[in-house]
């Protein structure tokens, strides 16, 4: 016996949940091809915990449906779809040891003890626990308690796997080390997975696809690539990797590029598919690069900028810039020269790690 | 979806077509006795013994099984099972209560079909489980239909509870207002009704202007007002020891607060006569040393108000040490860090952030003192508050339920009216300032006036409560208290004697009878208010539905409403067909549960609280069913509060009196009505010995399972002894 996994692609058709009058997801439809790990992405509150939740059947879809391997299981209750989930808390039984929690799913579902005893330790096995079995969930570490959550959602060898923000209990270190542990468990048995997070970083480390959720609808579906440099919109460019927004306005496109017209300057940037005119300019803070300026010099291919604020924090620099575009925040590796506080300097754009969008 | 609506269907059929519908005992008529066995069931009753209306109850079953067995059917399957459930339960319903012991139970009814030439008497087995097996059909038609998520047993939870509420609170309370307005033949009349509720008995205010007695509403405010003010008093003062002084004898204080639990309440009664009576030591003292006249003066209201006071005090201990605990020690040191002396600090810090909780213990002893029953019942003499007065409506020459049922009306309105104010006008009002941070501060000291006071008032009173239980417990080893004070086991041989005759052992003894049904009855009733309550506590905080404020107000009326009230609209409403439970044991064990199972939920629910959601939901995706999550998962980690809710239970289905005493019977008689009858007879001895008994039985029995669970406790999950405590009278 061993674990193996029958994973199942996930599609949402027009699903809503309202409560009341107000919608915590709205209209949204969305397909996870199997075998992928896809992450709902957003800010607290845009219903993204509500869409992992209806995948699990733990909340019920007001209208619209779901379906599980083209199966429709919009009414189907938690208990009855073939999904398991990885709570944010956890929810480690802290009345049943190691093994039995991980053999719960198993053992409820008319497994034999004994198959479920050894399946679990497997389980166990898998996420490098073995021999913790007889422990109880109060005397392991909580990275542990993260991996005996891991193996029993595992052990059942779910269609889809849910991920409720696994790591928001974990500090830094371990969170780096657990997301690429889970991503790796995720790729070794061709699991479909969905993941839950807020973090932006965390997403786009796990991920094959992301859907970023705003305000219960959802803002923009793609690759972490394509989601960090051909954002879509406004929420998504300041979201995922943060950025500097300009105004600025297109005047042009040739061959996949754009023109836009930034004050006196002109750059170029993918097209983004608006009609020119006015867009937003989403400008990475690593795309702006600084320059302090030899006395008499004015103008060339920056812009003037006064240092407000400068930063050092040993790998790179962080400036807060005053420009004649308001103000602007830019994340520059030059830390041997840096400009100080106070000074004047010349920012210039690099080519990559600029966007346009709608204004 | 299948399998257990087959079930339940199947369980409907057995109901009617196998089990005797009717229940064979009680006042059943000899006309055309339905026969024992499956030929009582509906099916052949109605088809042989020409009672028709019980037929169409099978149209439901068929339609019902139609749906389960044809598959091209299964799409619409939950919309039919609603249907028919609903029709099916309407109709038993309607059949039941249209259709009495001599035919149409209302006379238009005659008058609209004609004559009915048979009756019929109570349900019994079969109508039971036909009628839940409609119940479950319904609410599994609402599951398939999508509600509640789909979970079949929640929605049948649901409907359990409700149906079980309908049936044992609400139909109960119903009876009593259709009761006050009883005409005597039956029909319901206004002007009955009117008159009944502004007799002037109840509410002339004759003893402000004459020397006559007042109306019996205002005697019982009057008293409820006094108690609630005196207990509130006392249980602030020992708060404020307990918490805010350096007293040494905390524990002993806490001893305090459990002895409500355990004694009868009219035990502090008898008590009080044995010191203050004719032949009361501190009479009989008074008398011998300063020649002051034995009087009857402790029969009335100085008495009632005494044993009231001493009962209730503990409740407002409990209460308000909560309270004065719930100050966050750090504001009284802001306070004095901004240069507030101790007793300005008081004045203005600590007193405002108490005076709702005090509001709130006084409220509570108002409506337990309104509620009492077997204070005023042993002391009351000539004073009359309602409750006495709705007893002796009942039992006394008087013989008039309509005229308790109106006094019933009265007392009732007054209890919900001051709990109605004390959850939502002080519901909002409390400020609870211990929150999830950490409260470094240390307890100010009392300003030392208060201290004084607070003192002076709680330890005398605390040695006078531990003077009357060493009374109690003495009394019943004397020969006659006050006359002859010699020793002797005469009382405890009465009651409890054993004896060898031929076949064996003999209970000889008058107490056994009584005490083995009281003991049965608890043990019976414990259980399945535990299950109940916590089923209640698990629907209001673990599921989310549609009218769920209203379910949680509607299973906590039940502790609102007094103890006489449940009783004359017990005997109101289950003295007859359709519901027939009055002499019987059910019907005993059926007002435990519904009386108890407020504070059962009260104690699943604050245990509930503190699981984590999740751990459930992970149980659900991981295959579990509800049921099974709550086997598994649930259950275990609430080990703590079901054994506080199976001893509260079983603990108070043995020192109430109030509702019992109307539904006792030669045949099932508890311990507490068969002491209150010595009492009235004069046998003094006997009670006391018989109370004490208790007494100690009920320790040990709380000592015991203290002790069993506290070892089996896990983590902090432990049931707050605050739900204990409350309890109805």
């Amino acid at each position: 016996m061993s674990i193996a996994s029958k994973p199942a692609g996930v599609e949402f058709r027009n699903v809503s949940r309202r409560y009341g009058n107000t919608a915590a997801v709205d209209n949204v439809s969305f397909t996870i091809d199997q075998g992928t790990l896809v992450t709902l992405l957003g800010p607290s509150g845009c219903g993204k915990t509500t869409t992992l939740r209806m995948i699990a059947g733990l909340e019920m879809a007001s209208s619209g449906t779901i379906l599980i391997g083209g199966k429709d299981v919009t009414r189907l209750s938690a208990t009855d779809r073939n999904v398991t989930m990885v709570f944010q808390s956890y929810a480690l039984f802290p009345h049943m040891s190691v093994a039995d929690n991980v053999a719960y799913g198993l053992v409820v579902s008319g497994v034999r003890k004994r198959d479920a005893a050894a399946k679990a330790a497997e389980g166990l096995e898998l996420v490098g626990l073995g021999g913790y079995g007889q422990r109880l969930p109060s005397e392991l570490s909580g990275g542990q308690q993260q991996r005996v959550a891991v193996a029993r959602a595992l052990v059942l060898e779910p269609e889809v796997l849910l991920f409720d923000e696994p790591l928001s209990n974990l500090d830094a270190k371990l969170r780096r080390k657990m997301r690429d542990d889970i991503r790796e468990l995720q790729q070794k048995l061709g699991l479909t997975s969905v993941y839950v997070t807020h973090d932006q970083e965390e997403a786009l480390a796990v991920s094959d696809r992301i859907i970023v959720m705003n305000r219960s609808v959802i803002a923009q579906t793609g690759t972490p690539d394509e989601l960090y440099r051909r954002p879509k919109n406004r929420f998504v460019a300041d979201f995922i990797g943060g950025a500097n927004l300009i105004d600025g306005e297109l005047v042009g496109r040739s061959g996949g590029m754009a023109t836009v017209a930034l004050g006196r300057m002109t750059l170029s940037v993918p097209d983004p598919g608006l009609p020119a005119g006015e867009v937003l300019l989403a400008v990475r803070p690593n795309a702006i690069r600084l320059r302090t300026v030899s006395a008499g010099e004015s103008g060339g291919d920056g812009i003037p900028v006064t240092v407000r604020k400068a930063t050092y924090l040993g790998s790179h620099m962080e400036y807060g810039l005053v420009s004649e575009f308001g103000d602007l925040f830019v994340v520059d590796p030059n830390v041997a020269n840096p400009v100080p506080a106070g000074a004047s300097a010349l920012a210039t754009f690099t080519g990559d790690g600029i966007a346009a969008v709608a204004r | 979806m299948r399998p257990r609506s087959a079930v339940w269907l199947a369980l409907g059929w057995v109901g009617f077509a196998l089990l005797p519908w009717f229940a064979g005992s009680g006042t059943q008529p000899e006309l055309a006795p339905p026969s024992p066995g499956p030929a009582g069931s509906a099916l052949i009753d109605g088809l042989t013994n020409g009672r028709w209306w019980l037929l169409p109850a099978a149209l439901p079953l068929i339609l019902a099984l139609v749906a389960t067995a044809l598959p091209r059917l299964h799409a619409r399957q939950p919309a039919i099972l609603l249907a028919s459930g609903a029709f099916g339960l309407a109709w038993t319903a309607a059949q039941g209560f249209a259709i009495g012991l001599n035919g149409w139970a209302w006379g238009w009814l005659g008058a609209l079909f004609g004559p009915l030439p048979l009756g019929q008497g109570g349900f019994g087995a079969g109508a039971a489980l036909t009628a839940l097996s409609f119940l479950f059909l319904m609410t599994n038609g609402f599951a398939g239909l999508g509600f509640m998520k789909g979970d079949r047993f929640t929605a049948g939870a649901i409907g359990l509870v409700l149906a079980a509420i309908a049936a044992f609170v609400f139909l109960p309370v119903g009876y009593v207002l259709s009761g006050a307005g009883d005409t005597g033949t039956g029909a319901f009349s206004a002007a009955a009704l009117w008159s009944r509720l502004t007799a002037p008995d109840i509410w002339r205010l004759s003893c402000l202007t004459e020397a006559k007695a007042c109306g019996v509403v205002w005697n019982s405010v009057f008293l409820a007002v006094m108690t609630g003010i005196a207990t509130t008093l006392l249980g602030l003062a020992f708060a404020l020891v307990a918490v805010r002084t350096g007293f040494r004898a905390k524990k002993l204080l806490r001893v305090l607060t459990v002895l409500p639990i355990i004694t009868p309440p009219f035990v502090i009664s008898l008590a009080v006569i044995l010191l203050f009576g004719r032949n009361g030591t501190v009479t009989l003292v008074l008398a011998d040393w300063f020649g002051i006249p034995v009087s009857r003066w402790i029969y009335g209201l100085p008495g009632v108000l005494l044993t009231q006071t001493l009962a209730f005090t503990p409740i407002s201990f409990l209460v308000m040490i909560g309270v004065v605990q719930g100050i966050g020690p750090s504001l009284e040191e802001a306070a004095q860090t901004l240069r507030a002396s101790r007793w300005v600090t008081f004045r203005t810090v600590t007193w405002p952030l108490m005076r709702p909780g005090v509001a709130n213990a006084f409220l509570i002893s108002f409506i337990e003192s309104l509620a009492d029953f077997g204070n005023p019942l042993i002391l009351g003499g000539n004073f009359e508050v309602l409750s006495t007065k709705i007893y002796f409506a009942v039992v006394g020459a008087q013989n008039d339920p309509g005229r308790a049922a109106a006094l019933g009306i009265i007392l009732l309105c007054m209890c919900l009216g001051a709990f109605w104010v004390q959850r939502q006008w002080l519901g909002k009002k409390s400020y609870a300032t211990v929150g999830g941070k950490g409260d470094n501060g240390i307890p100010s000291q009392l300003p030392r006036g208060i201290k004084i006071a607070a003192y002076a008032t709680a330890l005398p009173w605390a040695a006078f409560t531990f003077v009357l239980y060493g009374l109690i417990l003495f009394g019943g080893f004397t020969e006659n208290w006050g006359r002859n004070n010699s020793l002797t086991l005469r009382h405890y041989l009465a009651a409890f004697d054993l004896s060898w005759g031929p076949g064996g052992l003999i209970w000889s003894g008058r107490a056994w009878g009584s005490l083995f049904t009281t003991l049965e009855v608890a043990a019976l009733s414990a259980p399945l208010t535990a299950a109940v309550g916590l089923l209640t506590a698990y629907l209001l905080v673990r599921q989310r539905f549609k009218g769920q404020g209203a379910f949680e107000f509607l299973t906590m009326l039940s502790f609102a409403i007094p103890g006489t009230v449940i009783g004359i609209s017990y005997i109101l409403a289950f003295n007859q067909p359709p519901i027939e439970l009055t002499g019987t044991v059910t019907i005993l064990i059926v007002c435990f549960v519904f009386r108890n199972m407020p504070v059962s939920i009260r104690a699943g629910v604050a245990a509930m609280s503190q699981i984590d959601r999740s751990l459930d939901e992970c149980s659900l995706t991981l295959g579990a069913g509800s049921v099974q999550t709550i086997r598994r998962v649930i259950l275990p980690l609430l080990r703590p509060a079901i054994v506080a809710s199976l001893v509260y239970s079983f603990v108070r289905a043995i020192t109430s009196i109030s509702a019992v005493i109307f539904l006792v019977s030669p045949k099932y008689e508890l311990a507490t009505a068969y002491i209150v009858g010595r009492v009235e007879q004069g046998d003094f001895g006997l009670a006391i010995a018989y109370s004490s008994a208790l007494i100690v039985l009920m320790s040990i029995v709380i000592a015991l399972i203290q002790l069993l669970v506290g070892e089996r406790r896990i983590g902090r999950r432990t049931a707050t002894p605050v739900t204990l405590q409350e309890k109805p009278v």
